[in-house]
């Protein structure tokens, strides 16, 4: 029982990060309806401004961790990240606007191993370790909560965890209540339509480039925290997962993304904590999200949120 | 008696025989580069068949190629060893071709078989998504491959014969144009082209257009499967990481190149695209050049990555392809 419990901590911790990088895929699948495979790559330019900003940061604890100095580091990944983006979606994508998909989806991968390559020209490489910003230890679990004083709660999970859940709560304001958030929702219904009332769709699909790949880099500076080093090619898997976890809570919304992402961490975690058991060697860890996928995409290819979207001739 | 696309692959064939016959002057290393050629040909030309006639995107191509590979080399390691002694009156020469011959046919039948496993399920899907899929797919035979130990697992496998040499992958190659022009040029050909350009219509006509694609799909497989096997037979030693989603995006890049539904197209594009890394290679030890630029040139994906967008934003056709994409109902 508490080894399931302590599967499932981690697999949540594991499952936030997902979700902050799948909500990136979601909302730009929202507005542009094409899949941004250079997204996970995003979040690993995140880790690396992390990685290069930080000793510059930590001169200010006298090198040693700070809390401070780590929401510093976390807000500065951010926005590199945002621009970024932003970059990305004006030379790449926005020529390609009105032309077919493929096209679009071509560039994309055309992008991301730009991005993973140029990265492991500029960055090398080889694994970098990422200086411990928190002083990450253990949690001491109070003797009275009996049996669960044996779990292993790590600082940086719950870092991992709070974070996450205060993007999400903001991600959720700004989508609600600004204006921008607004009309990024019309966008996503019908172009066209916000255009011809005067919203800039241009302006706004930036925002929501922007938007999305903070989130990305946020997620690459939790997950290197976590994590002993980084490396230019270490935003493959976990892009390609999140996106199962977009696709998994329906892609194009947003709640469907963040709960896609945790379900995901979760599976994937007791899948290979559990592995003896359910006879799967763990070597197939990494199989475990496109089988899913293939599954979802099989029998519920809207995913658990998503709405059904007719094709019209 | 023949007809006369026949009588050109049968002379085509008797060329590649003479030709073959003197490769031994050819140095190493060119060789190598050649062989490589013929192999990328078939890769790319069977992958045109998914991508540029069928319109359907698939990612990974690699993986049937793995398939094959891995068929091909676990028949040849079992039968060089058991069986070749048994052939022994035949001569070595028509004993090892024998061997050689069923070996690829068994890694293009496997390849094909895993085409068909692949194809249903995915090919109900369209675009991206079917783009994604085929990627998964490609990493779960990766995957799959590195917990199989009779496979060698991660470390790979050992493949102890070369039998691969100019004949046999430019007969592969000259089959595999020859097969792949003759079918879009024949009835199915006709329904491929009709499901790219529009499904909604060639369904509304009373195609089949899942027993289209699947179609096209297993048999792009079956060729990267003999593909596969060549390679195997040359390189003689094979892992999974060799088959990962880059090797995919290589043959996809030809495709794309070379553009797609046009197969001598693809063609050119796949000599171009093997030698291009060797040539930046050649370029990034010239002593003339700046010192940071020897690594910009040396990782290929670099330049290919520029390429493949470059390509898309000013001319998504391909060098040589003519037709137009769908435009999105707006």
């Amino acid at each position: 029982m508490i080894e399931f419990v302590q599967q499932l901590i981690n697999g949540l911790s594991l499952g936030a990060i997902y979700a902050l990088i799948a909500l990136g895929y979601t909302m730009v699948y929202g507005v542009l309806r094409f899949i941004n495979f250079a997204h996970g790559d995003v979040f690993m330019v995140g880790a690396f401004a992390g990685l290069y900003v930080a000793p510059l940061v930590m001169r200010f604890s006298n090198g040693g961790p700070s809390w401070t100095g780590m929401f510093v580091i976390l807000i500065f990944a951010m926005m590199i990240c945002a621009i970024l983006g932003i970059v990305i979606e004006k030379l790449a994508y926005r020529p390609l606007r009105n032309r077919p998909r493929l096209t679009v989806l071509i560039t994309a991968i055309g992008v991301s191993l730009f991005l993973e390559n140029f990265g492991q020209y500029a960055f090398g490489v080889d694994p970098q370790s990422f200086p411990d910003l928190i002083g990450d230890h253990a949690i001491d679990i109070p003797a009275w909560c009996g049996p669960f004083t044996d779990l292993t709660i790590m600082v940086s999970q719950v870092l991992v965890f709070a974070v996450t859940l205060f993007l999400l709560i903001a991600l959720r304001f700004i989508v609600t209540k600004t204006k921008l958030g607004t009309a990024m929702r019309a966008l996503s219904v019908n172009p066209t339509a916000t255009s011809l009332m005067g919203v800039n769709n241009d302006v706004v699909i930036s925002f929501t480039f922007g938007l999305g790949s903070a989130l990305a880099g946020a997620a690459g500076i939790l997950i290197s925290i976590q994590q002993p080093s980084i490396d230019p090619l270490m935003g493959l898997q976990p892009g390609i997962k999140a996106f199962v976890a977009a696709v998994l809570g329906g892609i194009g919304n947003i709640p469907g993304a963040a709960m896609g992402g945790l379900l995901l961490g979760v599976i994937e975690t007791l899948v290979v904590g559990y592995s003896d058991v359910l006879h799967i060697p763990p070597g197939y860890r990494d199989a475990v999200a496109f089988f899913l996928l293939i599954l979802i995409l099989l029998f519920k290819p809207t995913g658990l949120l998503g709405r059904v979207e007719r094709e019209k001739v | 008696m023949f007809e006369r696309h026949k009588v050109t692959l049968l002379a085509a064939l008797a060329a590649i025989f003479v030709v073959s016959r003197f490769s031994g002057d050819i140095g190493p290393y060119y060789y190598q580069i050649i062989l490589f050629i013929g192999i990328n040909i078939i890769l790319a030309v069977s992958l045109n068949l998914v991508n540029g006639y069928t319109g359907q995107f698939s990612l990974g191509h690699a993986g049937f190629m793995s398939v094959g590979a891995y068929a091909a080399a676990t028949f040849t390691n079992y039968a060089s060893v058991h069986w070749l002694g048994m052939l022994k009156p035949l001569g070595s020469f028509v004993s090892v071709s024998l061997l050689f011959g069923i070996a690829l046919g068994l890694g293009g039948l496997a390849a094909g078989l895993a085409g068909v496993l692949v194809g249903i399920p995915s090919l109900r899907l369209k675009g991206d998504y079917l783009a994604i899929v085929t990627l998964g797919f490609g990493e779960i035979i990766k995957v799959v491959i590195e917990n199989v130990d009779a496979l060698g697992g991660a470390r790979g496998l050992s493949v102890y014969a070369v039998y691969t040499n100019l004949f046999w992958v430019y007969a592969a190659a000259t089959v595999t144009i020859y097969v792949v022009l003759n079918i879009v040029h024949s009835t199915y050909g006709r329904g491929f082209v009709m499901v790219r350009d529009d499904e909604i219509a060639a369904e509304a006509m009373g195609i089949n257009t899942t027993k289209y694609k699947v179609l096209a799909f297993s048999l792009a497989a079956f060729f990267a499967g003999i593909a596969g096997g060549l390679y195997a037979h040359l390189t003689q030693y094979i892992n999974p990481e060799g088959f990962n989603f880059l090797k995919s995006v290589d043959i996809v890049t030809m495709v794309i190149l070379g553009g797609m539904g046009s197969t001598w197209g693809v063609v050119f594009a796949a000599v171009i695209l093997t030698i291009l890394p060797e040539w930046l290679r050649w370029l990034s030890e010239r002593p003339f050049l700046p010192h940071w630029l020897a690594p910009l040139l040396e990782n290929r994906m670099i330049p290919y990555s520029l390429l493949l967008i470059l390509l898309m934003l000013l001319r998504p056709q391909g060098l040589f392809g003519r037709i137009s994409f769908k435009r999105k109902h707006a």
